[in-house]
C-alpha cells in the first residue's frame, strides 16, 4: 500500500540516532587507542603491589590520593593502570574471538546458503547442536581442563560463538544467490570459489559487520564472566571480570572496587552495541528475522 | 503436521547424540583424566588406582559406549567427589534452578511484552526510543556484576532481599531479575518487530475497517500473529537462562545445578560436568520442541 | 457538487490528502453516491483512487493527512468525528472490502470468528446470534456449506472464496454504503466475473450505495451508473456512465477508452492505443493541468488554472477544451 517513506522518516528523530552512533564510535575509538597505547598511557605499573597503599578510594571520594586517580585495589595496585590494561585484554579477546568465530560461522553459513540441499541440512544441524550446548558451562570446562590463559579463552569463545555468523551468512547468501548478477557470473563460467569470494561475500559483508559488533560485545561480556568465576584470564592479568572477582570481598566497605571495572565493562559493551546499531541503520542492513 | 513433528523429533534425537559425543570428548580434552581427578599431590599409584576404578584404561570408544549406554537408561554415573549417583545430585538441585529460570523468564516476559507492544504501537516516537534504550542497556549489562551491585544496594543497604541462598522465596527475586535482564533485550526486540510487522498487515486494515476498538486490534489481531516468534524465542531464552544460571548461582550462592556444575568443574568432578552439560542440552532441545508444538497451536497454517 | 439524487448517501467535497510535504495524492476530489447507485472511480494506479477511499473511511496510513470541505454521510460530516465515533460507523453503516483477499483476513482466526466479531461489536449480539448471521450471509454470497466454512481458516480457502467471505463480512450489519477497493483485481478472470455479478446482485437487492474503485473500464461499463475518472489526484471527468462512454470529453478519458480493444472495431494492423508516460507525482501547490505532459492537445495555457466545464446532465470535465472541441472525430 501507500507506505510513504518520506513521511515515515519525518516521524523519527534522526539527530538522536546519529548522536548514539557517534557516542558508540567515540567509546570504541577511545578503547582502541587506550588498548594500543596501554604501556605508554598508564600512570603506574599495573602489576606493582604496595601493601601500604591498599584500597585507596578514587579521586571523587574522601581520602583519595592525587597519584591514584581511581584509587588502588586490595593489593595496592593502581586501579586506573589496571583498568587501562584491562581494556587491552577485553579488546584483544573481543577481536580474536570475532575473527575466529567469524571464519567458522561465515564459511559454514555461505556453504549452507549457497549450495542448499544436503549441505544446508548439515549446516543447520551444526547450528542446532551448537545452540543446544550450554555455552558458559562448556567454556568453563574447557578452560579448567586445558588451563587458563588469554589464548585458551579466546580460542574457546571463538569455537563457540559462531552460530549467529552462520545464521546470518546463510540467510543473506540465500537472498543473494537468487539475484541476477550471480546467475550472470555463473553463466560467464566463473568458478564456484570465485563466485563465493568475489560475488557473494562482498554482498553480505554489511550484515556480517553488524553481527561482528554483537559478537564482540558478547565475547567481552563472556570473558569477564569466565574470569569472574576464576576460569578465564589468569591472575595477575587485570581482566575487568577478574578485577571484580578479586575485589568482591571488599565490595561491602568499598563498593567502588567493583563499580569501576563493572561500569567500564558496561560502557565498552554499550559503545560497541551502539556502534553496531548505528552501522545497521547507516548501511541499511536491517535483517528481517 | 505429524510429519513435521516426526522430523523435528528425529532431529532432536540426532542433536542429543551429537551433544552426547561432545560432552564426552570435552572431559577427555586434558589427556590424562585420572591425573586431573587425583590432583597435583597424587602419587603414581593413586593415579593408577583411579584409572582402574573408573575404567579409564579402557579404549576411548569402549568408555564412550559404556557411558552413553548408561546415560541412555538414565544412569549418569557416580560423582568422584560426593560418591553418590549424579542423577540424584542433579535431581536434588534441579528444583532450585528451574524455579530460578522460570522466575527469570516470567519477569522478562512481564517486562518485555508490554514494553515491546507499546514501542511498536508508538513506533518512531520518544517512547519507542526510551524502550529500545532499555533493551540496549540490558544487552550491555554484565549479569554477574549487576548481581553484585544488587546485593550491595538492595540486599545490604536497603535490606529488601536476602543476599544469598533460597531459604525463603525472596531469595529468588534478585537472581531472577538479573537473569531476566539477559533475556529482556531479545524478547523485547522481537515483540516490537513482530508487532510492527503485524500492525502493518492487511488484516489489521480489515479489522479497522470493521470498526473494532484499538484494544481489540492490537491485542487480538496483531498480538496473536506476533506471538509465534516470541514463543520460540522465549523457549530458547529459557534454555539460555538455565545454561547461564551457573554464573548467577555462583554470585548468589544458590544450590542449583549451575552451582553444582561450577563446583564440579573447579574440583575436577567430571562425571557431574558431563552429565550437567548433557542434561542442559536435552532440556534446551525439549524446550525448542515444545515451542514448535505451541506454535502449531497458535498458527492454524502449521496444523494444515 | 455533481448531485444526481436529492439526498446522497455519501457526499465528498474538495478532499485533499497529502503525504508529507512533497506529495499531494488527492487534490480537491468531489463525488457523491446515492442510495442504490454504483459510482465507479477509475484511473491508473497511483492516481489517488485508493487513497480517496481510505480517506473517506479515515483509514489512511500513518504520515498521510487529509482535509476536505466536507465528507458527509447522510448529511453528517465525518470530518468532525473522533476516531471512536468513526469506528462505530465503520463495519456498521459503512463497510469496505479490499483488493487483497489473500492477506486481508487474519490467518490466526477462523472465518466465523472474524465475521462474528463485527456483529458482536456493532449489534452487541452474542456469539451464537453472530454465528447464525454469518452463516446466513455466507449462504447469501454463494458460499456452499456455510456451517463448515465458519470453522475454517483463511488459508484453507481459495482467493475467490476469501473475497466472498470479505463481502459477506462487510454485509454483516446491513451497511448503507459499501466501498470496494479493486475487489476483483487479484482474482482469476472467471472468478472476477462471478464476484462482480455477486456485487451487482447484492447492490440491487439491498439498495446499497456502492463506491467501486477500479482501474478496469470494462468493470465500469458493466457496473457503474456514475463514473469519476481520476488522474493525478483529481477527478478529470465525471458523469453518468452512459454519457461518459458515449461522449468522453477529457483527453485522458478518451485515451483510456482507446486502450480497450473492442472486437470488430479494432483492425489487426492498427496498434492498440496507449497513453505515453506515467502518472506524475504532484506536490502541494501545483497549478495547471496534471495531464498536460502526456496530453496530445496540450497548450501553453494548460499550465494555468483549469476550468471545470459542464456538458449538461451532470457530465463535467476538467479541461480547457470545450466539450464540442474535444469531440473530434476519430478519437
Amino acid at each position: 500500500m501507500f507506505v510513504s517513506t518520506a513521511a515515515r522518516t519525518g516521524w523519527r528523530l534522526p539527530p538522536v540516532r546519529h548522536l548514539a552512533t557517534l557516542l558508540g564510535a567515540l567509546i570504541v575509538g577511545v578503547a582502541v587507542v587506550v588498548a594500543l597505547l596501554a604501556p605508554y598511557v598508564v600512570p603506574h605499573d599495573p602489576f606493582l603491589q604496595d601493601l601500604n597503599q591498599r584500597l585507596i578510594p578514587p579521586m571523587w571520594m574522601d581520602g583519595s590520593q592525587p597519584e591514584h586517580l581511581l584509587g588502588t585495589d586490595q593489593l595496592g595496585r593502581d586501579y586506573l593502570s589496571r583498568l587501562i590494561y584491562g581494556t587491552r585484554i577485553s579488546m584483544l579477546i573481543g577481536v580474536m574471538t570475532v575473527v575466529m568465530s567469524g571464519l567458522i560461522g561465515i564459511t559454514l553459513g555461505i556453504l549452507g546458503g549457497f549450495y542448499g540441499g544436503r549441505m544446508d541440512d548439515l549446516v543447520m544441524f551444526l547450528i542446532t547442536c551448537r545452540l543446544a550446548i550450554p555455552l558458559i558451562l562448556v567454556a568453563l570446562t574447557v578452560v579448567a581442563l586445558v588451563g587458563s590463559s588469554l589464548t585458551v579463552v579466546s580460542l574457546t569463545l571463538g569455537l563457540l560463538l559462531w552460530d549467529r555468523f552462520a545464521v546470518v551468512a546463510r540467510t543473506t547468501t540465500m537472498q543473494v544467490r537468487t539475484l541476477d548478477y550471480i546467475a550472470a557470473a555463473k553463466a560467464a563460467g566463473a568458478s564456484r570459489l570465485h563466485i563465493l569470494l568475489r560475488e557473494v561475500l562482498p554482498n553480505i559483508v554489511v550484515h556480517l559487520i553488524v553481527v561482528a559488533t554483537l559478537e564482540m560485545a558478547l565475547a567481552i561480556l563472556l570473558e569477564a564472566a569466565l574470569s569472574f568465576l576464576g576460569l578465564g584470564v589468569p591472575p595477575p592479568l587485570p581482566s575487568w571480570g577478574l578485577m571484580i572477582a578479586e575485589a568482591k570481598d571488599y565490595m561491602f566497605f568499598s563498593p567502588w572496587v567493583i563499580m569501576i571495572p563493572g561500569i567500564a565493562l558496561f560502557v565498552l559493551v554499550m559503545g560497541i552495541n551502539l556502534l553496531g546499531d548505528g552501522l545497521r541503520d547507516l548501511l541499511g542492513a536491517d535483517l528481517k528475522r | 503436521m505429524r510429519l513435521f513433528l516426526f522430523r523435528r523429533l528425529l532431529l532432536a534425537i540426532l542433536v542429543c547424540l551429537t551433544v552426547l559425543v561432545i560432552s564426552f570428548t570435552l572431559t577427555r580434552l586434558s589427556g590424562d583424566l585420572a591425573a586431573s581427578i587425583a590432583g597435583p599431590n597424587a602419587t603414581a599409584s593413586d593415579i593408577a588406582i583411579i584409572t582402574r576404578n573408573y575404567g579409564l584404561d579402557r579404549p576411548l570408544p569402549v568408555q564412550f559406549f559404556d557411558w552413553a549406554g548408561h546415560a541412555a537408561t538414565g544412569d549418569l554415573g557416580r560423582s568422584f567427589l560426593y560418591h553418590s549417583p549424579v542423577r540424584e545430585l542433579i535431581g536434588a538441585r534441579l528444583p532450585v534452578t528451574l524455579t530460578l529460570g522460570l522466575t527469570g523468564l516470567a519477569i522478562a516476559l512481564a517486562v518485555s511484552l508490554p514494553l515491546g507492544i507499546l514501542a511498536a504501537a508508538r513506533e518512531g516516537t520518544a517512547i519507542d526510543r526510551a524502550i529500545m534504550l532499555v533493551a540496549l542497556v540490558g544487552q550491555a549489562m554484565p549479569s554477574f556484576w549487576l548481581g553484585l551491585v544488587m546485593i550491595i544496594g538492595l540486599g545490604l543497604d536497603l535490606q529488601w532481599f536476602p543476599i544469598s541462598g533460597v531459604d525463603t522465596w525472596q531469595g529468588y527475586i534478585m537472581p531472577g531479575i538479573v537473569l531476566a535482564f539477559s533475556a529482556i533485550p531479545a524478547l523485547m526486540r522481537l515483540t516490537r518487530s513482530g508487532m510492527i510487522e503485524a500492525l502493518a498487515a492487511d488484516y489489521i486494515r480489515t479489522a479497522r475497517a470493521k470498526g473494532l476498538s484499538r484494544t481489540k486490534i492490537v491485542f487480538k489481531h496483531a498480538l496473536r500473529n506476533a506471538a509465534m516468534p516470541v514463543v520460540s524465542i522465549a523457549a530458547v531464552q529459557l534454555g539460555f537462562i538455565l545454561g547461564g544460571s551457573v554464573v548467577i548461582e555462583a554470585v548468589f550462592a544458590l544450590p542449583g545445578i549451575g552451582y553444582l556444575a561450577w563446583e564440579s568443574i573447579t574440583k575436577n568432578d567430571f562425571p557431574v560436568v558431563q552429565a550437567v552439560v548433557l542434561f542442559l542440552a536435552v532440556i534446551y532441545i525439549a524446550l525448542t520442541l515444545l515451542a514448535d508444538m505451541m506454535n502449531a497451536l497458535l498458527d492454524p497454517r502449521l496444523r494444515g | 457538487m455533481t448531485n444526481s439524487a436529492a439526498d446522497p448517501v455519501l457526499s465528498v467535497a474538495d478532499l485533499r490528502v497529502t503525504f508529507g510535504e512533497r506529495t499531494e495524492a488527492v487534490r480537491g476530489m468531489s463525488l457523491s453516491v446515492a442510495r442504490g447507485e454504483t459510482h465507479c472511480i477509475v484511473g491508473e494506479s497511483g492516481c489517488g483512487k485508493s487513497v480517496t477511499s481510505l480517506a473517506v473511511m479515515n483509514l489512511l496510513p500513518r504520515g498521510a493527512a487529509r482535509s476536505a470541505g466536507h465528507i458527509r454521510f447522510h448529511g453528517r460530516d465525518l470530518m468532525g468525528l473522533s476516531e471512536r465515533e468513526m469506528a462505530r460507523l465503520r463495519g456498521d453503516k459503512i463497510a469496505m472490502i479490499f483488493q487483497e483477499p489473500m492477506t486481508s483476513l487474519n490467518p490466526a482466526y477462523t472465518i466465523g470468528s472474524q465475521m462474528a466479531e463485527v456483529f458482536e461489536r456493532h449489534r452487541r449480539a452474542g456469539r451464537r446470534a453472530a454465528m447464525d448471521r454469518a452463516a446466513e450471509l455466507l449462504a447469501r454470497v454463494g458460499v456452499t456449506a456455510p456451517g463448515m466454512r465458519l470453522g475454517q481458516y483463511p488459508h484453507q480457502l481459495s482467493g475467490g472464496l476469501r473475497q466472498r467471505v470479505m463481502i459477506a463480512m462487510a454485509l454483516m450489519c446491513d451497511p448503507e454504503l459499501l466501498i470496494a477497493d479493486e475487489p476483483t483485481t487479484a482474482l482469476d478472470v472467471t472468478v472476477q466475473a462471478q464476484i462482480l455479478r455477486l456485487l451487482q446482485k447484492l447492490q440491487q437487492e439491498l439498495g446499497l450505495a456502492l463506491l467501486l474503485i477500479t482501474h478496469d473500464l470494462g468493470v465500469v461499463a458493466r457496473m457503474a451508473q456514475r463514473v469519476s475518472v481520476m488522474y493525478a489526484g483529481q477527478v478529470v471527468e465525471s458523469g453518468p456512465a452512459a454519457a461518459v462512454f458515449a461522449a468522453p470529453t477529457h483527453p485522458y478519458t478518451r485515451g483510456l477508452l482507446a486502450c480497450i480493444p473492442v472486437p470488430g472495431t479494432v483492425r489487426r494492423d492498427e496498434p492498440l492505443g496507449s497513453i505515453p508516460g506515467m502518472v506524475p507525482r504532484i506536490a502541494p501547490g501545483f497549478i495547471g493541468c496534471g495531464f498536460r505532459d502526456r496530453c496530445g492537445s496540450a497548450m501553453p495555457e494548460c499550465a494555468g488554472a483549469v476550468p471545470l466545464r459542464d456538458a449538461g446532465g451532470g457530465h463535467t470535465h476538467l479541461c480547457r477544451l470545450l466539450p464540442d472541441a474535444t469531440r473530434a472525430p476519430g478519437a
